[in-house]
C-alpha cells in the first residue's frame, strides 16, 4: 500500500461544542507563503496522552501553539471542552489558559527570577493566597520533579535537564487539566531524557491530566504515549494506538519509526 | 528597475505597518493603565532602572552641556551683546531645548536599547509565550511598567539635568570666563520665564513616551535569534533618536507658537 492510497484518519466530530477534549477543524496556517498547517483536523480526547511526531520543520510546535492560541489560525477552528477558543476574547482566553500548563522546548524560564519565583508566578498573579502558601506550593511542585533545594537559584545556574524539570514544575503549579510538552527530551543526554520521560509518566499518573507531547524522539514517544499521531504536509496523516503502531503498514510512519532515509518522506 | 520599485514599495508599506501596529500597542498599553496599582512593584523597579540607573550619565552629560553652552555663549556675545544676558542665554537654551533633548537622547539610547534587548531576548526564548501560558498579559506585565517608568521619570531626569547644566554654566562662566557672579545672576533672573521650564518638561513627557514605546515595540516584535535581538536593539535606538528630534520640532512649534506664544 502506498502513502497516497492509505486512508487519512477520520477526525470528524458531529458537534464540537458538545465534545470534551480538544477538537481542531480545518486549521490552516501560512508563514511567508509556506503553508505549515493545511486544513488540519485533529481530536484529542480527555485523559489521554497523545504524542505528535513528524520531521523537523513540519509544524509540530506550530500545531501545539494553535491549541492554546499562542498562534492564531488563518482559518479553521479550535475547540476546548466545547468552547471555541479561536472565537474567544482576551479575558475568556486567559481564563481558559489557566487550565493549561506548557513545557517549552528551551524551558523558557524567566531569567531575572529565581526558580521559586518562576514556579510561583502564576499563583501570585491569579490566586489570593499568602507568599508563604505560594512558596510552599512552589516547593511542592519542585519536589515532585525532583528539584528540591534549588528554589533560590537563578535559571542560569541550572543544567539543561534541571531547567526542563523546573519548567515542568511551573507548568503544573496551577494544577492544569492539560499539559503541553514541546520537545521535552530534545538536547538532553539519554539518561536525563529517560528521567524526563519517567517524570512525565509520573505526573500523568498522579495528576490524571490530558497530555499532548510534540517530539521526534521515538523512544520517548513509545514510552509516554497512549496514541501517536504523525504530522506531515500540514495534516495529521496517521493516528494509531501505541500498542499497534510498531506494526503499522503506513509507509511514512514506518519510515519515521525506523529512522530510514529512504521511503515516501524525502530528505531533501 | 522593478526590484527597486518593489523594494521601495515594500519598505513604505512596512513603515505604515510599523506605525499602525505601534499605535495599536500604545492603545493596548493605555487600556492597562487601570491596573497600575496592581503592577506598582514592577513600575517602581523600572522607575529605578530609568532614573537612578541613568543618573551618572545625566549628571555627567548635563555638566558638560552647561559648560560648553557658557563657553559658546561668551564667544558669540563678546563685543556685541552685554554679558548680563549670558545667564539668560545659558539657562533658557538649557530649559527650552538642550536639557530635554539631550536627556532624551542619552537616557533614550540607554533605556530603549535595554528594553529592546531584554524584551527581544524574552521573545526569542519563548518567555513571553510562557507568560501568556500562565494567563498573564505581557502588555500589562512587561510593557505597562516600562512605558510608565519612562513617561514619568524622564521629566524628573530633565529637572536634574537642567539644574546641573545651569550650575556648571554658571561655574564655568565665573571661574574661567571672567564673568562675575552678579552679572551671570542678573541675566539668569531678569529674563526667566516659568513657561520656559514647563515647556521643556512637557516635551520631556512626550520624549519619555517615545523612548518607552520604541524599546517595547521593537523588543516584543523581535524575530529570529541573536541577530534579531541585535537588529531590534539597533532599530529601537535609531527609532528613538529620530522620533525625539522630529517630535521636538513639532512640539516646539505647538508650544511656543500656540500655547506660550
Amino acid at each position: 500500500m502506498t502513502e497516497d492510497s492509505f486512508p487519512m484518519p477520520d477526525f470528524s466530530v458531529a458537534d464540537p461544542s458538545a465534545t470534551s477534549g480538544i477538537v481542531m477543524q480545518s486549521v490552516c496556517k501560512t508563514f511567508q507563503n509556506k503553508k505549515i498547517l493545511d486544513e488540519l483536523d485533529f481530536v484529542i480526547n480527555r485523559g489521554e496522552t497523545v504524542v505528535i511526531v513528524g520531521r523537523s520543520g513540519e509544524g509540530k510546535s506550530v500545531l501545539l501553539k494553535h491549541i492554546v492560541k499562542l498562534l492564531t489560525p488563518d482559518s479553521g477552528k479550535v475547540w476546548i471542552d466545547g468552547q471555541e477558543m479561536t472565537a474567544m476574547g482576551h479575558g475568556e482566553l486567559y481564563e481558559l489558559r489557566k487550565q493549561f500548563g506548557m513545557l517549552f522546548q528551551g524551558a523558557a524560564l524567566f531569567d531575572s527570577m529565581t526558580i521559586c519565583e518562576n514556579v510561583g508566578l502564576g499563583l501570585l498573579e491569579h490566586f489570593n493566597i499568602t507568599d508563604t502558601e505560594i512558596n510552599d506550593r512552589a516547593c511542592e511542585c519542585l519536589a515532585m520533579v525532583g528539584l528540591s533545594g534549588v528554589e533560590n537559584k537563578l535559571p542560569s545556574e541550572l543544567s539543561g535537564g534541571m531547567k526542563k524539570r523546573a519548567g515542568l514544575a511551573r507548568a503544573i503549579a496551577m494544577k492544569p487539566e492539560y499539559i503541553l510538552y514541546d520537545e521535552p527530551t530534545t538536547g538532553l543526554d539519554p539518561i536525563t531524557a529517560d528521567a524526563i520521560n519517567d517524570l512525565i509518566l509520573k505526573l500523568q499518573n498522579e495528576l490524571n491530566v490530558t497530555s499532548i507531547v510534540v517530539t521526534h524522539d521515538m523512544e520517548s514517544a513509545f514510552k509516554i504515549g497512549d496514541r501517536i499521531a504523525m504530522l506531515s504536509g500540514g495534516k495529521i496523516i496517521h493516528s494509531e494506538e501505541i500498542s499497534t503502531i510498531r506494526e503499522t503498514s503506513h509507509p511514512a510512519v514506518r519510515q519515521f519509526i525506523n529512522g530510514s532515509a529512504s521511503g515516501p518522506l524525502s530528505v531533501f | 528597475m522593478k526590484s527597486i520599485a518593489q523594494n521601495t514599495g515594500t519598505k513604505v508599506l512596512d513603515s505604515f505597518v510599523t506605525v499602525g501596529t505601534g499605535w495599536l500597542l500604545l492603545v493596548a498599553i493605555f487600556k492597562q493603565i487601570p491596573y497600575s496599582w496592581k503592577m506598582r512593584r514592577e513600575i517602581l523597579e523600572q522607575m529605578h532602572v530609568v532614573l537612578i540607573g541613568s543618573m551618572p550619565l545625566v549628571i555627567t552629560t548635563s555638566i558638560f552641556i552647561g559648560a560648553v553652552t557658557a563657553v559658546q555663549g561668551v564667544y558669540q556675545m563678546e563685543g556685541y551683546v552685554p554679558m548680563k544676558f549670558l545667564g539668560s542665554g545659558v539657562s533658557r537654551s538649557i530649559f527650552i531645548e538642550l536639557g530635554p533633548v539631550i536627556v532624551a537622547l542619552v537616557v533614550g539610547g540607554r533605556v530603549c536599547a535595554s528594553y529592546a534587548a531584554e524584551l527581544g531576548t524574552m521573545k526569542v526564548t519563548e518567555q513571553i509565550d510562557a507568560l501568556e501560558m500562565l494567563a498573564i498579559d505581557p502588555i500589562r506585565y512587561l510593557a505597562l511598567p516600562r512605558f510608565l517608568a519612562t513617561l514619568l521619570m524622564l521629566p524628573v531626569a530633565t529637572v536634574f539635568a537642567d539644574f546641573f547644566a545651569v550650575f556648571s554654566g554658571f561655574a564655568v562662566s565665573v571661574l574661567t570666563l571672567d564673568v562675575t557672579v552678579s552679572t551671570f545672576n542678573e541675566g539668569l533672573f531678569m529674563l526667566f520665564k516659568s513657561s520656559d521650564l514647563f515647556s521643556g518638561l512637557i516635551k520631556s513627557v512626550f520624549f519619555g513616551g517615545i523612548i518607552g514605546m520604541s524599546g517595547i515595540y521593537f523588543g516584543i516584535n523581535t524575530r529570529g535569534g541573536a541577530e534579531g535581538v541585535g537588529q531590534a536593539t539597533m532599530m529601537a535606538v535609531v527609532g528613538t533618536c529620530l522620533s525625539v528630534l522630529i517630535a521636538d520640532y513639532f512640539l516646539a512649534t505647538f508650544l511656543f507658537q500656540l500655547v506660550f506664544g
